[in-house]
């Protein structure tokens, strides 16, 4: 029962990462495409400005989750996956400095090695989560020791690859929604028509993906044995779809929103689906790693639990907190402040 | 070369420059959070203008700490997964505390703290700094408290085939982490007074805006007299501790071969010899010194090195001279503090205390460096004391894959490594904006 709750937990960790740091990452990505000028690229890391480092601290603390409710998981997750989180760690080290550093000096060079530098920060992490979570969900090359007889390549698979650009599109439209709520007049104006381009694209890899699921992932099993778990597709079918309704009407923060509960939507779908296995072995089912080979003592997942029922929702309300103080557009008043990126 | 030895390279590069911007993201962001408390109290916008120039140095210095902090994590995972396996159990909860309890705090508030200036009162704006001043401090409790683990574990039991948790309590209280805790704290506090003292003597030497760097520098020669007495003392207690349970670091720390049972010297001069199981050269002994520093006792016995088989102790030379370093540099840096306390009144009229403190800056950042490898070398071969080598730590993976990414992270680190103390160095030299 405790490893069931953590697996959740996980989860919805994950989720809440992929939501938060996604547009983040989504606008990174996007800068060649919709940071014309200056301007625009300061309005660009200015919408992430005082929010990425605590988003940042949800991938952190997914990792540690791991690694606490899960050791052998985060183990086998983490040396198994060694070259792709080295990239997906540099990348995500590059996208930091190049946030804080941009700005430190007035130079159109200086300035745009770190455009560069914010763009593949963003990019490659998306791409990365997304072949990672795609080759998890259709499981790993893993033996009898939960050792990885795989590389790089073996990755880089058909599915793999539809995870990674799904997550890239997915990122992408709720980063361009994110900046239609706090940028102003024509960058405004493009990340919105972005994301009327964006909509039949994203709806149609996605309709892919789940198709691609179904061939090549068992996660379907959990959803035939318990069809009512099915509601989990409902959301985010439901959620992209009322998405295309609200972009029309220009809704930015309620069209910003069914972008998250899409991008929670799929991502519990997809672990619900992975239930009890955390990292299911491509070799033999029998090699996979799950909650119950994997799992901390109850010791250890008792007092997690209680840690994480008195810290998460503190968490939660001052980031709410943060979200809420910091929601104003970026207009010319705000970048003229100090300590503005 | 080995999975092994690149992977122990990658963990000592990658936690060494880690921790050349973490002391000072310790002791910085209380000095800023009482520079604006000063403000806010005041209303002096001499203390508002002080805030705003060290806290862009704090923000400068803060963003590599943050972004090498998560490198750490995952190269638990990524290059000792038989370690985090095996004691994932106790180890990875701290982490995931630390993460919980603290980081999100420091994360989300700074980022409220640098665009709130306008935005937030400034009740509310000092409140922020100080949440991630006591964040940041917190986070490192939880990190330190890990570490102990590996240098003193307690409160498990061995079961499973692997060690689990018995007592949390017994994990949290472990006196060898609040040693290290206090002892950490009152070095990065050391080192941020340091830090303040010598760019606040560039810009005194100058004559440039002498009420703003006496205060600042008054503020953190108070810092680092402070603490820099704290460290030294509290680190004389700390060995001590270190030699009832890590005795052979010890001997490795004073390069001791043989076991004396009635009183072992000290010599102030040792050159360790160690293919020879020797010392090549001792000079200036203090009969009983080693029992006396070791065990309050001029008469008790100190073990030696050849107590323990050779593939039992740790690299003596590296864990001798990083011991001497930090003690030398540990001796000098209250030293210079008095020296600054009493020139306090005229201290334009003392450019040879200015210029030395300038030189002095790298002085703390040293002894935390060689304060650390003291502690990590000389616990080997044990990557967790007396319970687990580190040779039975290391990942399953290629060795081609820890080659590449420990040159990849190597080149990247030095890259950013020399922007950001550029940057640091350009804006410190630049000074704060007129008022």
């Amino acid at each position: 029962m405790l490893e069931t709750i953590w697996f959740l937990i996980w989860g919805i960790l994950w989720a809440t990462y992929f939501v938060l740091d996604g547009y983040d990452l989504g606008i990174g990505s996007l800068i060649p495409i919709l940071g014309r000028s200056n301007q625009d690229r300061r309005v660009m890391f200015n919408a992430m400005g005082p929010f990425w480092d605590g988003n940042e601290v949800w991938l952190i603390t997914a990792g540690g989750v791991t690694f606490a409710a899960f050791p052998k998981a985060y183990a086998v997750m983490f040396s198994g996956l060694y070259t792709p989180l080295m990239l997906l760690l540099f990348a995500l080290i590059i996208r930091g400095v190049s946030l804080e550093f941009r700005h430190q000096i007035e130079s159109d060079t200086w300035r745009r090695v770190w455009d560069w530098g914010a763009t593949i920060g963003s990019f490659v992490p998306a791409l990365l989560l997304g072949v990672a979570f795609a080759n998890i969900f259709m499981g790993l090359p893993l033996d009898e020791q939960g050792v990885f007889q795989g590389n790089l390549l073996t990755l880089l698979n058909p599915y793999g690859l539809a995870g990674g650009v799904l997550f890239v599109l997915l990122f992408a439209m709720h980063g361009a929604l994110w900046l239609t709520i706090k940028a102003e007049g024509d960058l405004q104006q493009r990340a919105a028509r972005l994301t009327r381009c964006l909509w039949p694209i994203l709806a149609a890899l996605i309709a892919a993906f789940v198709v691609l699921t179904v061939v090549f992932t068992n996660l379907l099993n959990n959803y035939l044995a318990n069809p009512l778990m099915l509601i989990l597709l409902v959301v985010p079918v439901l959620a992209l779809i009322l998405l295309r309704r609200q972009i029309g009407k220009a809704d930015w923060w309620y069209a910003w929103g069914l972008s998250a509960a899409m991008i929670t939507g799929l991502t519990l779908f997809g672990v619900v689906g992975l239930y009890p296995a955390l990292l299911p072995s491509s070799i033999d089912p029998a090699f996979s790693i799950t909650i119950s080979n994997s799992a901390s003592s109850t010791l250890t997942l008792s007092i997690m639990l209680g840690v994480a029922l008195v810290f998460v929702p503190v968490v939660a309300a001052y980031q709410y907190w943060l979200y809420r103080t910091f929601s104003h557009k970026i207009t010319d008043r705000e970048l003229g402040q100090d300590g503005a990126y | 070369m080995d999975v092994l030895l690149l992977s122990r390279l990658q963990f000592a590069m990658a936690t060494m420059f880690h921790f050349i911007f973490v002391p000072l993201t310790l002791g910085l962001s209380i000095l800023v959070a009482i520079m604006e408390t000063q403000y806010v109290r005041t209303g002096n916008e001499l203390y508002k203008r002080m805030t705003k120039f060290w806290g862009k140095l704090f923000v400068i210095n803060f963003v590599l700490g943050v972004v090498t902090g998560i490198t750490l994590e995952f190269q638990f995972g990524t290059n000792w997964s038989r370690y985090s396996e095996y004691v994932g159990d106790i180890f990875g909860s701290l982490l995931a505390i630390e993460a919980t309890v603290a980081f999100f705090l420091e994360s989300t508030f700074l980022g409220a703290w640098i665009f709130g200036w306008h935005i937030l009162s400034p009740k509310m704006h000092v409140t922020c700094i100080w949440l991630v001043a006591i964040a940041s401090n917190v986070s490192a409790l939880w990190i330190l408290i890990a570490n102990a683990f590996m240098q003193h574990p307690v409160g498990y039991v061995l079961r499973n085939g692997r060690a689990e948790l018995e007592s949390f309590f017994a994990v949290i209280s472990n006196g060898f982490a609040w040693q290290q805790y206090i002892h950490t704290l009152s070095a990065a506090f050391t080192l941020a007074g340091f830090f303040v003292m010598g760019v606040s003597s560039y810009h005194l030497l100058k004559k440039n805006e002498e009420e703003f760097f006496t205060k600042s520098f008054t503020l953190g020669m108070v810092f680092a007299l402070v603490f820099s007495v704290v460290v030294a003392v509290q680190g004389h207690h700390h060995a001590q501790e270190v030699t009832a349970i890590q005795p052979a670091k010890l001997a490795a720390m004073e390069s001791l071969w043989e076991t004396h049972d009635h009183g072992a010297p000290m010599y102030l001069l040792v050159v360790p010899d160690e293919a020879g199981e020797k010392n090549a050269l001792e000079l200036f002994g203090i009969p009983g010194g080693l029992s006396f520093l070791a065990h309050n006792s001029f008469s008790a016995p100190v073990k030696g090195l050849k107590e323990w088989p050779k593939e039992e102790r740790p690299p003596v030379m590296l864990t001798f001279l990083s011991f001497r370093t930090m003690v030398g540099i540990g001796t000098i840096m209250p030293l210079l503090c008095i020296w600054a306390f009493m020139r306090r009144k005229n201290l334009t009229a003392t450019p040879r205390l200015l210029k030395t403190m300038i030189y002095a800056i790298p002085l703390p950042y040293i002894a935390i460096e060689a304060g650390w490898v003291v502690a990590e070398v000389g616990r080997q071969p044990w990557i967790v004391y007396g319970l687990m080598k580190t040779a039975d730590a290391v990942s399953p993976v290629a060795t081609s894959q820890v080659a590449f990414s420990l040159i990849a992270l190597t080149l990247l680190y030095a890259l950013l490594g020399a922007v950001d103390i550029f940057l640091l160095y350009k804006f410190a030299k630049k000074g704060p904006v007129a008022a």
